[in-house]
């Protein structure tokens, strides 16, 4: 805009660009420098090279252990929450009455879910004698053991973050009530069913937003924390020991600052790599509108 | 079922096709009704449990899957709040507001001036730095957390609430100043172009006309920084060590890992209270949703 030094616009930007440099750019070199060294806060770093890899990768159990489970974890987790978030906005897309206040209600454990409060309430509805476990009485059957066994208490968690399907669920629901009505019209005088409308005009439509949910959510659910920590603490036999409970640990209990980048690192490449692979292939399955590819 | 087209001259098998559509309209929204009622009740059903029990005593809460007490009882809040620190809930309640409200506050001003000058100008640079607001999007904060505590270390500000918002003064949260420049670019600069004509100058046309009319978006910024920042735990997990210090996430913590045999109704009881500011925030500013939507943005 006229008048004023074209350096004006840097003038505005400056705060993000002094807070870039201090606190995203700087730790995150600094945290690949660690990575090679052996750092216990006591005394400098020293470099030891790919010392802390070659461990992680042939030596540490637990790491092998933890990498397992926050894969399996994963990719549970974020399909899971997906597929409902669609199937629950797809049902809330007709035009159904209180539908604002459905999609209030669904939306309230997105606001909470992140919450110790929250956590604190799942650790007790799936205790022993907790409200789970009670209502399956009702049914005359056998209380479960949530937390005591591996596979289900890695699954209350999943079930905690699918619970929170809300802030997904709006997204695709905004996308779906901007689908031209006209398309529906179109299949149904040709005579598609619901199904072939849902997977041939909805779908493809819609897959510009599926993405955007998956990266997102793929890129929350490898940096799960308050669950696994408040809910199950890890356990049993370290099978909700997420990856970052393992780096939390060995930073910030053993103050092992050298080995807890690695991991990090680790984790960090394993979440670029899969977005990528993520961008990459979206040329084959993202429809976007105006694109002359169908 | 496959849709045939109806025989005009047969009018009766016409109105037959239609009554039959017109019941399988109505079985389908029967059927939509019912899993939205019962996906809805899933979704609240812990929570209103949640408010129910904290009420209970604690062997009721073990024993009853429905929401009402039995014998209502204020004993959770009364026994919950005092802690078994030196301090009451009060104080944790404190040390919270003492992090969220400058994180808040700051983050809308940055946010809204970087927004400003990312939309509205041309500088050198600005390429480079875009790129870096949606590279930090995506880059998980894991990488950054422990250098990041090492810098704090270094400058004295462990134990203290200072890390905790400084990075968002400087508007290190991407995610909002990347909504705030699409919401930027989809207002019109006609207001801000008159306004300059008329003598304003960069910073009064932000302050007396953008941010009127960014409003809402800056609202809900407000919004969910204050959600998120009520939530956080990780932060002052790492952060803070005193006691005293302690915002209500690192308390509830704290009362599970030292009330005896677990007082189950206590925890509760101060689970319902730190999710409440939350709920009541969310409830109002529902409202305000609807009302910014509905004003329209940008008028004449």
């Amino acid at each position: 805009m006229g008048g004023e030094s074209r350096y004006m616009g840097l003038a505005y930007v400056m705060p993000y660009v002094v807070g870039l440099l201090i606190f995203t750019a700087f730790p995150f070199l600094y945290s690949f420098y660690l990575s090679f060294t052996d750092y216990s806060l006591m005394s400098a770093p020293t470099w030891v090279g790919l010392d802390n890899y070659e461990k992680l990768f042939t030596r540490d159990r637990t790491f092998d252990k933890s990498l397992k489970v926050t894969l399996i974890y994963v990719f549970s987790t974020v399909p899971l929450k997906l597929a409902f978030a669609l199937f629950i906005a797809v049902i809330l897309n007709y035009r159904l009455k209180m539908i604002n206040f459905f999609r209030t209600a669904y939306y309230v454990p997105s606001i909470l879910g992140g919450s110790i409060a929250i956590a604190v309430l799942w650790r007790y509805i799936f205790a022993d004698t907790g409200l789970v476990n009670m209502f399956i009485g009702v049914f005359g059957l056998e209380p479960v053991n949530w937390f005591g066994d591996p596979t289900n208490a890695l699954f209350t968690i999943t079930l905690l973050r699918c619970w929170q399907f809300g802030s997904a669920m709006v997204i695709f629901l905004a996308a779906l009530q901007s689908i031209d009505k006209s398309l529906y019209e179109a299949a149904w005088i040709d005579g598609a069913n619901q199904w072939q409308t849902f997977r041939n005009i909805t779908l493809p439509l819609i897959t510009p937003v599926i993405f955007f949910n998956m990266i997102m959510q793929t890129v929350q659910a490898f940096q799960e924390f308050n669950g696994p920590y408040i809910i199950t603490e890890g356990g049993p036999l370290k099978s909700t020991y997420l990856l970052p409970l393992y780096i939390y640990e060995k930073a910030f209990k053993n103050f092992d600052m050298g080995y807890a980048s690695a991991i990090a690192w680790v984790l960090f490449t394993i979440i670029m790599v899969l977005t990528l692979i993520a961008f990459w292939s979206s040329k084959k399955w993202v429809y976007y509108a105006g694109d002359k590819r169908s | 079922m496959t849709v045939t087209t109806p025989d005009i001259a047969d009018e009766l098998a016409l109105t037959e096709h239609q009554v039959r559509l017109r019941r399988r309209a109505r079985i389908n929204a029967a059927i939509r009704y019912t899993i939205l009622a019962a996906v809805g009740l899933m979704m609240l059903y812990p929570l209103i449990w949640l408010i129910g029990a904290s009420f209970k005593t604690n062997s009721e809460i073990f024993s009853n899957p429905g929401f009402i007490p039995r014998e209502p009882t204020l004993d959770g809040y009364i026994e919950g709040w005092k802690t078994s620190t030196p301090y009451t809930f009060a104080r944790f309640f404190w040390n919270t507001f003492q992090i969220v409200i400058p994180k808040v506050l700051f983050t809308a001003i940055s946010a809204t001036m970087v927004a400003y000058g990312f939309a509205r100008f041309e500088f050198p640079g600005k390429k480079i730095f875009f790129a870096t607001l949606i590279a930090t999007l995506l880059l998980p904060n894991v990488v950054t957390r422990i250098p990041q505590y090492l810098l704090f270390r270094d400058i004295g500000w462990l134990d203290s609430f200072l890390p905790l918002w400084v990075p968002s003064a400087l508007a290190g949260d991407a995610f909002f100043v990347f909504m705030l420049v699409q919401f930027l670019r989809a207002i019109p600069r006609d207001m801000e172009e008159a306004a300059r004509v008329d003598g304003a100058n960069s910073l009064q046309t932000l302050i007396f006309i953008v941010v009127p009319l960014l409003k809402p978006a800056i609202i809900s910024v407000c919004l969910f920084q204050f959600m998120w920042t009520m939530n956080d735990f990780l932060g002052p997990l790492i952060y803070i060590s005193s006691v005293d210090k302690f915002p209500i996430s690192l308390a509830l913590k704290l009362s599970i890992d030292t009330t005896e045999a677990f007082e189950w109704n206590r925890i509760l009881a101060m689970s319902v209270l730190a999710i409440t500011p939350a709920l009541i925030v969310f409830f109002m500013a529902q409202k305000h949703f609807i009302e910014g939507i509905s004003a329209g943005g940008v008028k004449g």
